[in-house]
């Protein structure tokens, strides 16, 4: 698989746009996006490898995820990009037969030693597919204040994420209806806001505008940006329009490896590795 | 079939008979009048029971009217006859059978779906089946030489030292009574409550489990506060499946409740349940006037699970129209 101008699968890839991709460089040497204030990694990533009992799916994925910004992961269906995601709050353990290998750093601490609950709660995640609770809108957003024994206002938690949502104005006057009664974007935004409920500092997104309509996938793209300052955000899209609009670096995977990791508009405009170039142009995937 | 045999209008001449040949399917219309035999027959069989049961009981409904439901008395002899002592009977081991039953049975589906791996699961659950298909007197048996005497000599003394102020748990300790008949049908409807409450904790979305524990739940708390009210209106249908066996099981009940038709507080003493008189009684019963009193009891027993359901479809509704059961 290798050749001229590819970032190999084995090696770290930094984030420097300056740097040329033909020589990755080590962690020891901290990349600096041009593109946001806030310099700091939030996830260092070496030798992830995850399988599905004999099925190894992800063959060793080294990437750095910068804080506050939009991360997207792109590739065809199939490549390993959710099960990438999971590995970052250990959601791959409710799969009885996933085995990770390789280690995770949040803020320099290995998530393989963290308390589950607490790294999900600073990692929070939104589905493919709305799943909310079928519970009341308020009660959906104060679900995980509740569990992790918030103190304080409740309803002033709840009204805040539904603010950092864009979904207050929607619902601010049924609050005690049920979820179900939204409609799917409202629903998405509605699960968005329940993770933002615990003021997590990173958000993964698996592909959270699939099953939406055009003009709410622009209103939680815009959500996205709006996010950034508090947030770091990654994101799985199979719309290269949507990485387009709405990120500041992406990845892109195949078959489990990650073929190439550059800022967006470098990887839109001049990708590195031929492969990146069919898949944005729409030759396979 | 060619979209010129599809645009054709129907009977316009020979292409319209020939489609109309090949849209008549033999298959479809048998079925349908093998469902629609089926289904209406069911309705027949239920009209003819209560109609049955309605026209048998008419000396004992004449006789003693309303009255009959609030009467203690049972005197064959005398001819005097009361079915209270039986609704009682019937109502508490019921209860007390889903006191019983409920949490053990809630307890066993959350721990088959949620913690244990799929295949030792499914092999459970096939047990737990077994037991479901286990004849009553075998319980019944089960009771006298087991239940009862534990609960004569453990649980009763137990019960009488530390709650032994409440009513409920005074008087001497035979074994054979309301406890032990309690005890007995709460052990026979944990496969129900299992068996259909696991059926539908497997079909909530593993969305919903995944959406609590990334804010954080543990295992326990996704189950118990996402999970089991996701599957809520499911998990009340196998509790009422469970109340409609306890309430007509009759031998195991007539095994071990004492059979004594009397109303007691205590549940040490011994009682009477409305399946088990019917059982027991109707052979010897010799007047037209007896026979008549056990079929009205036939018919209250009828319209006890009937109402009960109707009950529990009105306790789901109202659950749902709160808003908070999935729609
Ligand atoms: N729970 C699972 N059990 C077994 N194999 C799985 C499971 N989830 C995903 N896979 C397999 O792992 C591979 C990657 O899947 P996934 O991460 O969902 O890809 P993507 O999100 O890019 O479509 C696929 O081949 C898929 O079949
Ligand atoms: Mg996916």
């Amino acid at each position: 698989m290798a050749s001229v101008g590819t970032v190999h699968s084995g090696n770290n890839v930094n984030l420097k746009s300056e740097q040329s991709v033909d020589t990755p460089q080590r962690f020891s040497l901290p990349p600096k996006p041009s593109v946001t204030a806030d310099s700091s990694l939030r996830f260092k990533i070496s030798g992830l490898k995850v399988s599905y009992g004999p099925k190894e799916v992800l063959h060793g994925i080294d990437i750095n995820i910068s804080s506050n910004v939009v991360t997207a992961l792109i590739g065809p269906s199939g490549c390993g990009k959710s099960t990438f995601l999971r590995s970052l709050n250990r959601m791959t353990e409710t799969v009885r037969t996933a085995r990770v290998e390789g280690d995770i750093l949040l803020d320099d601490e290995n998530i393989a030693d963290m308390d589950v609950v607490k790294l999900r709660r600073r990692v929070g995640m939104v589905f493919q597919r709305p799943n909310p609770f079928p519970k009341s809108i308020f009660d959906n957003v104060a679900y995980g204040l509740r569990i992790n024994g918030h103190k304080g206002s409740l309803s002033e938690s709840v009204e805040h994420s539904l603010r950092r949502a864009a979904l207050w104005d929607e619902v601010k006057d049924q609050l005690h209806k049920s979820a179900y009664t939204l409609s799917g974007g409202q629903q998405q935004r509605l699960c968005i806001a329940r993770a933002l409920a615990v003021d997590p500092e990173v958000l993964l997104l698996d592909e959270p505008c699939s099953a939406l309509d055009p003009v709410t996938t622009a209103k939680i793209e815009e959500l996205l940006f709006q996010l950034k300052p508090s947030c770091t955000i990654v994101i799985v899209t199979h719309n290269m329009q949507q990485a387009a609009r709405a990120s500041d670096f992406t990845a892109f995977l195949l078959e489990g490896r990650l073929i190439e990791y550059q800022p967006t508009p470098k990887l839109f405009t001049t990708p590195a590795d031929p492969r990146t170039e069919a898949y944005i142009t729409g030759r396979f995937g | 079939m060619t979209t010129t045999d599809l645009a054709a209008p129907a009977g316009n001449g020979f292409t319209g008979v020939w489609r109309r040949l090949r849209n008549f399917d033999l298959g479809d219309s048998v079925a349908y009048s093998i469902t629609l035999l089926a289904g209406t027959g069911i309705f027949i069989l239920v009209g003819v029971l209560l109609v049955e049961l309605w026209l048998n009981s008419r000396l004992a409904r004449h006789e003693f009217g309303w009255k009959f439901l609030f009467t203690s008395i049972w005197d064959p002899i005398a001819q005097h006859f009361g079915a209270l002592p039986f609704l009682y009977g019937t109502l508490v081991t019921s209860l007390l059978a889903l006191i019983i039953a409920i949490p053990l049975g809630l307890g066993t589906a959350i721990f088959l779906v949620e913690l244990v791996p799929a295949w030792l699961s499914d092999w459970l659950a096939f047990i737990i089946d077994l037991l479901a298909a286990v004849p009553s007197v075998v319980y019944g048996l089960l009771g006298i030489f087991v239940l009862v005497p534990i609960i004569r000599s453990g649980v009763e003394p137990f019960l009488q030292s530390t709650l032994g102020s409440l009513p409920l748990f005074q008087g001497p300790a035979y074994g054979f009574g309301f406890l032990a008949a309690g005890v007995v049908l709460g052990i026979m409807v944990v496969p129900f409550i299992v068996s259909v409450s696991r059926e539908v904790l497997l079909a909530v979305p593993q969305e919903q489990r995944e959406a609590a524990l990334s804010l954080g739940a543990t295992q326990w708390e996704a189950a118990s506060q996402v999970v089991v009210p996701y599957a809520r209106s499911g998990i009340f249908g196998s509790i009422f499946l469970a109340l409609a066996r306890a309430l007509g099981e009759t031998m195991a009940v007539t095994m071990v409740i004492g059979n004594d038709p009397s109303i007691h507080t205590s549940l040490f003493a011994s009682g009477y349940s409305i399946a088990a008189v019917i059982a027991n009684e109707f052979a010897e019963a010799t007047s037209t006037l007896y026979i008549h009193v056990l079929i009205e009891l036939g018919l209250i027993l009828f319209g006890l699970t009937f109402i009960l359901n109707a009950l529990a479809r009105l306790l789901i509704l109202a659950t749902v129209r709160r808003g908070t059961v999935r729609p």
